[in-house]
């Protein structure tokens, strides 16, 4: 246990004195992660709301599949998005393979399906409530789309942190299609893998209490979005 | 429809036309999974008196509102609004209060500006609406409170001044006062009172005979999906024409 106890505090040690190799990773992975949360609530939230009101053949299946998308085995993800961008892949000429854009890709496609299902859900809950009445004020489809989604942006808000808790805490895509490159495509949870398995159990000790921090943050502000009192009635 | 073949040519009467008014049924009829919603309805409604649609629970009155407003398709009949079928544009010149208030997850203030913006209304008058609005139901202290905390009284008196903030040409208000309680219903009553005496046209849905007393210029009974009768207010609740009117009147258990 001598080891263990020393690892942690090289841990604590690196945490305290911000190192600068700790603070390069965690700042790719927070950029990674976030700009993947976002470009996927740019395609996920109009995609979720266009299935909310519209009606089609086949829509039934397009959501159990979506649905069954939010529990996509981030390593497939990875795989897919591996194959795409290699070399002979069809986005091969990009050169995007083991850049962090790959990475984003990859994540983003792993939050896609979590936030369109939710926003999906929450559209279409509170259009059965509001239909009528926006009809009345002569609101069109695309500003009953607008005001459900703002109407609905606790419940949104708190898919978008969720997409991004999995995101951040993922390891299968990002390690397949960055390649945990030193400096360039390293980030928490492939530098966790890397050095455990490497026996620097400092290092990976001191990731993982700051992505447990971040996960412990991102759930207290999800709370702080549900359960505000002011909130609440809002919600 | 292409062409409009029962717009009455121009006669002498000297007639109001607005852009939803006359709001005219023809011979509605409404069916679901085989029984009949509302049978053979016509309804004229011209700027003029209050005009109260009643009826026991189940008469269809409050399809036939949703009809009026456009909301519903009839599956026979048709509905016109100055001569022509609904349309979007129009329907901002008509309000709707629900029996339940379906208020925006924004404060106050926010739900009025919102309903003046759909309503095309320019922005420059949207402060002044706002405040006149909230003040005539007495809710102005209230402006910034998130709506959906007021009381059901407050709400619906919310929905009330929303639905009354851009000056529609006809509001049509389905059993508003049924959840409230006698205090709210009179605030309730005595703005659309006024909103009645300053010229909007009123079409109120009510199975509440006091309420209808009160405020009815005329009557429209329905039962079971059939108007039974149309008069003045006066002669309806003195001497009822048709026996289902008489029954409710009275108090009586309708067939």
């Amino acid at each position: 246990m001598q080891d263990l106890s020393g690892a942690f505090a090289e841990a604590f040690r690196l945490l305290l004195d911000l190192d600068a190799d700790l603070m390069e990773i965690v700042g790719l992975s927070l950029r990674v992660s976030l700009t993947a949360v976002v470009a996927a609530a740019l395609i996920a939230l109009p995609l979720g709301a266009a299935l909310a009101v519209t009606r089609f053949p086949g829509r039934g299946a397009v959501l159990v599949t979506l649905n069954a998308l939010m529990g996509l085995p981030p390593v497939v993800v990875g795989l897919v998005v591996y194959l795409a961008l290699s070399r002979a892949g069809p986005l091969g000429p990009l050169g995007l393979l083991y850049t962090p854009e790959a990475m984003i890709l990859a994540q983003m496609l792993l939050v896609i399906p979590i936030v369109a299902a939710v926003t999906r859900q929450t559209v279409e809950d509170l259009r059965a409530e509001y239909d009528e009445q926006l009809r009345v004020f002569g609101v069109g489809p695309m500003g009953m789309v607008a005001t459900l989604l703002w109407e609905g942006r606790f419940s949104l808000l708190t898919a978008l942190l969720a997409g991004f808790g999995r995101a951040v805490a993922e390891v299968g895509a990002v390690i397949i299609v960055g390649g945990n490159i030193n400096h360039v495509t390293r980030v928490m949870t492939t530098a966790i893998a890397l050095e455990t398995s490497k026996g620097n159990l400092a290092l990976a000790l001191g990731l993982g209490i700051i992505l447990l921090l971040i996960a412990v943050a991102v759930n207290a502000a999800v709370m702080t979005v549900r359960r505000t009192p002011r909130h609440a009635v809002l919600a | 429809m292409p062409f409009s073949p029962d717009i009455p040519p121009m006669t002498a009467r000297t007639e109001h036309r607005g852009e939803v008014l006359p709001l005219v049924a023809r011979a509605l009829g409404l069916w679901r999974d085989g029984r009949t919603l509302l049978d053979n309805v016509d309804l004229r409604v011209e700027v003029g008196p209050l005009t109260v649609i009643m009826g026991p629970n189940g008469a269809g009155k409050s399809l036939l509102l949703r009809l009026l407003a456009g909301l519903i398709a009839p599956d026979a009949g048709s509905v016109t609004w100055a001569g022509r079928a609904p349309d979007r544009v129009r329907i901002k010149r008509l309000g709707f209060v629900f029996q339940a208030p379906v208020l925006l997850r924004r404060s106050v203030a926010d739900n009025l500006r919102y309903a003046l913006r759909a309503a095309g209304i320019p922005k420059a008058e949207w402060h002044e609406r706002t405040a006149s609005a909230l003040a005539e139901v007495g809710l102005d202290r209230l402006a910034d409170a998130p709506a959906r905390v007021l009381s059901g009284g407050e709400q619906q008196k919310l929905a009330l001044a929303r639905a009354l903030a851009p000056g529609p040409e006809v509001l049509l208000m389905d059993e508003p006062t049924a959840n409230l309680d006698p205090t709210a219903t009179a605030a309730i009553e005595d703005r659309v009172g006024r909103a009645r005496d300053a010229g909007t046209t009123i079409v109120f849905v009510t199975h509440d005979l006091g309420q209808a007393k009160r405020l009815a210029g005329r009557v429209v009974f329905l039962h079971r999906g059939r108007v039974t009768e149309d008069a003045p207010a006066a002669r309806f609740f003195d001497a009822p024409a048709s026996e289902p009117a008489a029954a409710f009147i009275e108090g009586r258990l309708l067939p």
